[in-house]
């Protein structure tokens, strides 16, 4: 009787399976077949294995998206780490005029709308001779990165005993040196966050892509997919090779350490 | 006496003098280490919305010196359709955002704690959907929602239904995308209030079961009472989500067929860099942030009379 009651339970559970696993199941099968085999049965699961589309793919320039998609997200990541620790550290630890404001300030372009400030970020790009180079990105990047990046690092360097800090500082210790030496060690998790929402998100990101960059040089990989679409307007297969291997280093991330993931994308919302 | 007298106000200057020099030492160091942050911000975030409003005012096609026409702009766009149609569309999202993605979220995440085997593995798999970029999810969804090759056709026809163009029709696109972004950030909403769940103590089912309360009563008694907290602070991510919602429509639909799937965010990009029209898009744009503001201070004065009245409080 009682295993009988959950076979609801287990109806909810494999139909939410399905919903949200499926997509992903066909996109995998589907990168494998040859144009025709999708033309004859579109709907069939893993009945070939052509890897003639992942080298059709690479052929057409996803390298040079990759590889520009792995350079601006290393690079903005590790600046918003290091400049958003900085900011956060008098923000949350010292006692000043503007501390709120300040923290006010960062916290509320979580909540702004970036198309408000796309046009003077583009007529900027240009007026600084770096539209269409990888070096547009970086800046907005960087800029939009740190509300939630200050927002999770004053949460967490809140937590920390201000003794500690007092202790160093008797010692002679300068706020470069706590900065460094007490607070930094104590903030790893909270720094494992920020690298993982800020890094898969930047990895993601489209609108300042789409507006900042042109030329295929340049493009990163949402923006290269979306040109991929006119490729492969016909070749189903193509595009859904270029899908799976796009997703694929988020997908081995994950796989790897769940809960870090998880933790590191609603970082923001969920304490702890 | 004298001595002791002269010794003890030298004393205190002297700590006068070291506890300005700690000040003026302080006032570096926040400088020092605040300006880089405030730097990129002012740049990329604050000038630019400055920079909008100002835009906003002018006839602009981007390239040349812009004329003046006062408040023009926002006159066509309190009469253009289109606009309204954007406006009405991000309407929707926010009401599916808390109406229909919050509460499977909540769902999804009661599942995670159901007594069956193998959900450890399947809630994996739940949480797919969060990880993908936008532009591959879009791009994955129109393959789905193809009226000839696609799966979803497909599942309708097993029930009997037929086909539907689901992206070139007016009313269809707009539930076909829809149906997309709930697919995509459901699994987020699910974390959130797993997180919440988990922090409920275990005591107050006991002593509810004790009480002979059905498995119903405690959900409705002790679980969402207590996920009240949650549930708000979700909803205002939802709310603010959906004023920003942009990505999957330009990939999906691009906003057609005929401006049916229309939002603020891509009739402003389209107005901006398609047509060139950089003044009429600025006064778009800015009217985003000021509904985005005006919704950020509704939430805080309901914050604030919530912490005073100390309802749904923690």
């Amino acid at each position: 009787m009682k295993s009988l009651s959950k076979i609801p339970l287990y109806l909810v559970a494999v139909i939410l399976l399905i919903v949200s696993g499926y997509p992903f199941v066909y996109m995998i099968s589907t990168a494998l077949k040859t144009q025709g085999e999708f033309f004859e049965q579109p709907f069939s699961l893993f009945t070939s294995f052509t890897l003639e589309n992942f080298t059709n793919v690479f052929q057409l320039g996803l390298t040079s998206y990759f590889v520009n998609s792995v350079i601006v997200t290393v690079i903005a990541v590790g600046a918003v780490v290091i400049i958003g620790a900085l900011a956060s550290y008098p923000i949350s630890r010292m006692k000043f005029k503007f501390n709120r404001v300040l923290f006010l300030l960062f916290i509320s372009g979580m909540m702004l709308p970036i198309h408000a400030t796309l046009i003077p970020i583009f007529k900027l790009s240009e007026s600084m001779g770096i539209y269409d180079t990888l070096y547009a990105l970086i800046g907005p990047y960087i800029a939009f990165s740190l509300p939630i990046s200050i927002f999770i690092l004053t949460q967490f360097m809140r937590e920390i005993p201000k003794s500690l800090e007092e202790a160093a500082q008797m010692d002679g210790c300068t706020h470069l040196g706590i900065f460094r030496h007490v607070i930094m060690p104590m903030l790893k998790p909270a720094l494992m966050a920020v690298i993982i929402y800020n890094a898969i998100h930047l990895w993601n990101e489209f609108v300042f892509a789409l507006v900042l960059i042109s030329s295929p040089e340049s493009m990163t990989l949402p923006l290269g997919l979306q040109a991929f679409r006119g490729d492969f307007a016909v070749n189903v297969p193509g595009l859904m090779a270029a899908l799976t291997l796009a997703s694929l280093p988020i997908l081995v991330v994950y796989l790897f350490s769940q809960e870090k993931v998880v933790k590191g994308l609603t970082g923001g919302a969920v304490k702890g | 006496m004298q001595q002791v007298h002269t010794s003890l106000s030298q004393v205190k200057a002297e700590a006068k003098v070291k506890a300005k020099k700690r000040k003026m030492k302080n006032v570096l160091t926040i400088t020092l280490f605040v300006s880089p942050a405030l730097i990129v911000y002012a740049l990329y975030v604050i000038y630019p919305i400055l920079a909008t409003l100002n835009y906003s005012f002018y006839d602009w096609s981007g390239s040349n010196v812009g004329t003046f026409i006062g408040l023009q702009n926002y006159v066509q766009l309190f009469n253009d359709s289109i606009f309204w149609t954007a406006l009405l569309n991000n309407t929707w999202i926010t009401l599916t955002s808390v109406f229909v993605q919050i509460p499977l979220g909540l769902i999804m995440a009661l599942m995670l704690f159901a007594p069956i085997k193998g959900i450890k593995l399947m809630s994996s798999v739940y949480f797919f959907p969060f990880l993908m970029s936008t532009v591959a999810i879009g791009l994955l969804w129109i393959y789905m929602f193809d009226p000839i090759n696609g799966s979803i056709n497909q599942l309708i026809n097993f029930f009997g239904f037929e086909n539907v163009a689901w992206l070139s029709g007016e009313n269809s696109a707009l539930i076909a995308v829809l149906f997309v972004i709930v697919w995509q950030f459901a699994p987020f909403y699910m974390i959130l209030f797993r997180a919440a769940i988990v922090g409920i103590p275990e005591e107050l089912y006991e002593a509810a079961e004790i009480d002979g309360a059905k498995p119903w009563h405690k959900f409705i008694k002790i679980t969402l009472p207590l996920l009240m907290p949650t549930i708000v602070s979700s909803s205002i991510l939802a709310i603010v989500g959906s004023l920003k919602a942009f990505d999957i429509f330009y990939v999906m639909t691009g906003g057609g067929p005929n401006h049916a799937t229309e939002l603020m965010g891509t009739y402003m990009f389209k107005q901006a860099f398609v047509n060139f029209n950089m003044g009429y898009a600025s006064a778009i744009a800015f009217v985003m942030f000021f509904i985005a503001l005006i919704v950020v201070i509704i939430i805080q004065v309901l914050d604030y009379y919530r912490q005073k009245k100390g309802v749904f409080s923690e």
